[in-house]
């Protein structure tokens, strides 16, 4: 680690108890499908998100937590490269895919985004069927040849994001005639037919009721049988009881300049952010005396 | 059981009438906005009225197998107005041809690929552009798209309908992208983020999301344009490459007219087009086959744009 400012410095030191927490209280076996280190972001001269080192584990739900602005969701969309259609984001460090770099010059973003899928923090189906939506990543990919393939595919999505019941007897209607929380189940379906590796999650819920948020919690926990999943939720409750990972956010003003950067503060087994967090600012965010 | 009991209050205090000069200012307003509605009624009932009453004149009187004949020669007698309207669509056609992909073009690279500055420089040029006097294009038409495009293609140097229908063509490219494009940035951006989050490339994402989600926008320029084409007139006077008569002709190279340069060169000549049998009738009965025509495109426009519509 080579601390050039104080900044870093202070962000080192936590690096180096994530990486304690991690040797002690998490499973050595388990493999990382992202590796992050020193990763920066910055929007024209604003700097973002400062250092993050963060390794995303295989197959669990994995959920950023933090106040606003602290640039969880920045760092998500890392992930899958959809900074890139901000023109003025920078991404720098090493943010590593299965061992790629996924900044990588050869690295086709495109490609990235098939195989890591999103989520969004609102509900937005294309103006089309909910049959058409879901087709939609499975067409534009080339995945299906023909029609009946391209049939099963939408079933089975639909019924993986638990949809298929209520929408099968209308799948020529527009998407836009389902409620809010049928809307998001239909973002996931669409996000699922692809066959991605990961899923991104900005706040599926923020625009949800109550009781259209607990099916797409209990939605995410049949998938994480088969997909990573990371989620950034303002929703610490949410985060407690879905994630197997907790990583958490804040952010702090630089002295000079006066601007807010985020940055990652703790990263460690979900149960042991909620009850014992090694850092004094985690543990003030998730009882309530902070953010 | 008991019964509540409602007591009502006599608080003299509270005066709910209000002011009655604010409620007549109030009605005057509405007055006036409704006025100013009723006009632009009436104005278009009377320019119906007008015409239908000349026409009629002319419908009734006519010697119908002059209406359908060798070509125009309103002071001859001979008003073959399929001359006209063949020379119409011919010059809206080669307009519209030329429009329509560079006009779509334009709108798809500004909204979806420029930069914000580019963007920001661009299109306060391209509405620039848009308020040239047709006249001037007009000119264009004949004293360089002629000699140097027209000619090339196997025209003649001088005015044709190919002349006349690329400088309208050129007169309502920035109709189509100013529209077209307004209607595609309309789209949400969540739309465009949804599609490359499912690994669309830009491509899938404009013509499988942003074109079908804007398309009533995009006919609507298509028609916008499509009406301006068929009521421009004098591009068409001018580079048309014929004076105020006309061979019947079905091909782009020759001079004609159309029914609008047939309108203008009657009403524009030196001699008086009154009293020479129905001429000045002619006017107004060609007239109103353009109005039809334009009408009937209207609507066959909203027809379409209801059908295929994605709803929000």
């Amino acid at each position: 680690m080579n601390g050039a400012n104080n900044m870093s410095d202070v962000n080192n030191m936590t690096d180096v108890s994530d990486l304690n927490g991690t040797a002690n209280s998490m499973n050595g076996e388990q493999e990382h499908i992202f590796y992050a280190r020193d990763l920066n972001i910055y929007y024209g001269d604003h700097h973002a998100v400062a250092d993050v080192n963060l390794d995303i584990y295989s197959k669990e739900i994995t959920a950023f937590i933090g106040p606003s602005g602290c640039g969880k969701t920045s760092v998500l969309r890392c992930y899958n490269r959809m900074n890139d259609l901000i023109p003025i984001a920078k991404v720098e460090g090493t943010l590593e895919y299965k061992g790629l770099n996924l900044y990588g010059s050869q690295i086709d973003p495109v490609e990235v985004r098939r195989r890591i899928g999103m989520v969004f923090q609102k509900p937005n189906p294309f103006p089309k069927s909910i049959y058409e939506n879901v087709a939609y990543g499975p067409k534009v990919c080339g995945m299906s040849r023909n029609r009946s393939e391209l049939d099963d595919i939408v079933e089975r999505s639909l019924k993986r994001a638990a949809l298929w019941d209520e929408v099968k007897g209308r799948l020529k209607s527009s998407a836009f005639g389902l409620s809010g929380g049928q809307q998001q189940r239909l973002c996931i379906a669409r996000a699922i037919a692809v066959d991605p590796d990961v899923l991104l999650m900005d706040e599926p819920c923020s625009s949800l009721d109550p009781i259209a948020t607990t099916r797409i919690e209990e939605l995410m926990d049949g998938l994480k049988n088969d997909y990573t999943i990371i989620i950034v939720t303002h929703n610490m409750q949410q985060a407690a009881r879905i994630s197997d990972k907790t990583a958490f956010f804040t952010t702090e003003e630089n002295a000079e300049t006066g601007m807010r950067t985020g940055m990652l503060i703790e990263f460690d087994i979900a149960e042991k952010i909620f009850s014992n967090p090694n850092d004094e600012r985690t543990e003030n965010y998730v009882t309530g005396r902070f953010g | 059981m008991t019964t509540l009991e409602v007591k009502p209050s006599n608080d003299l205090s509270v005066d709910l009438t209000g002011k009655q000069s604010r409620r007549r200012k109030e009605l005057f307003v509405h007055i006036v906005l409704a006025a100013a509605g009723a006009v632009s009624l009436i104005i278009s009932i009377l320019i119906i009225w007008s015409l239908l009453k000349e026409a009629w004149t002319f419908i009734f009187n006519v010697e119908w197998a002059n209406v359908w004949s060798i070509g125009w020669f309103p002071r001859r007698g001979f008003y073959d107005v399929k001359t006209l309207i063949v020379a119409t669509f011919i010059t809206t056609g080669i307009a519209m041809a030329i429009a329509t992909p560079l006009g779509l073009g334009a709108a798809i690279y500004l909204s979806e690929y420029a930069s914000k500055r580019f963007r920001a420089i661009v299109k306060p040029i391209l509405e620039i552009l848009a308020g040239v006097p047709s006249v001037v294009i007009g000119f264009f038409a004949l004293s360089w798209v002629a000699p140097q495009i027209v000619s090339r293609i196997g025209g003649s140097d001088g005015g044709s309908l190919m002349a006349a229908g690329i400088g309208v063509g050129i007169l309502t490219i920035p109709l189509v992208a100013s529209i077209s494009e307004d209607s595609m940035r309309a789209d949400p951006d969540s739309l465009r983020e949804a599609s490359s989050g499912l690994g669309a490339r830009k491509r899938h994402t404009i013509f499988s999301v942003i074109i079908p989600a804007s398309i009533s926008g995009l006919v609507a320029s298509f028609i916008v344009a499509t009406s301006r084409a068929i009521g421009e007139t004098m591009v068409v006077f001018l580079a048309g490459g014929a004076a105020d008569t006309a061979i019947f002709t079905s091909s782009a190279y020759d001079g004609s007219l159309t029914m609008t340069a047939a309108m203008a060169s009657l009403s524009s000549g030196t001699d008086s087009v009154v009293g020479e049998g129905l001429t000045f009738q002619s006017l107004f009965f060609v007239g109103l086959i353009l109005f039809a025509l334009t009408l009937v495109l209207n609507m066959i426009a909203t027809r379409f744009v209801n059908k295929v519509r994605e709803r929000y």
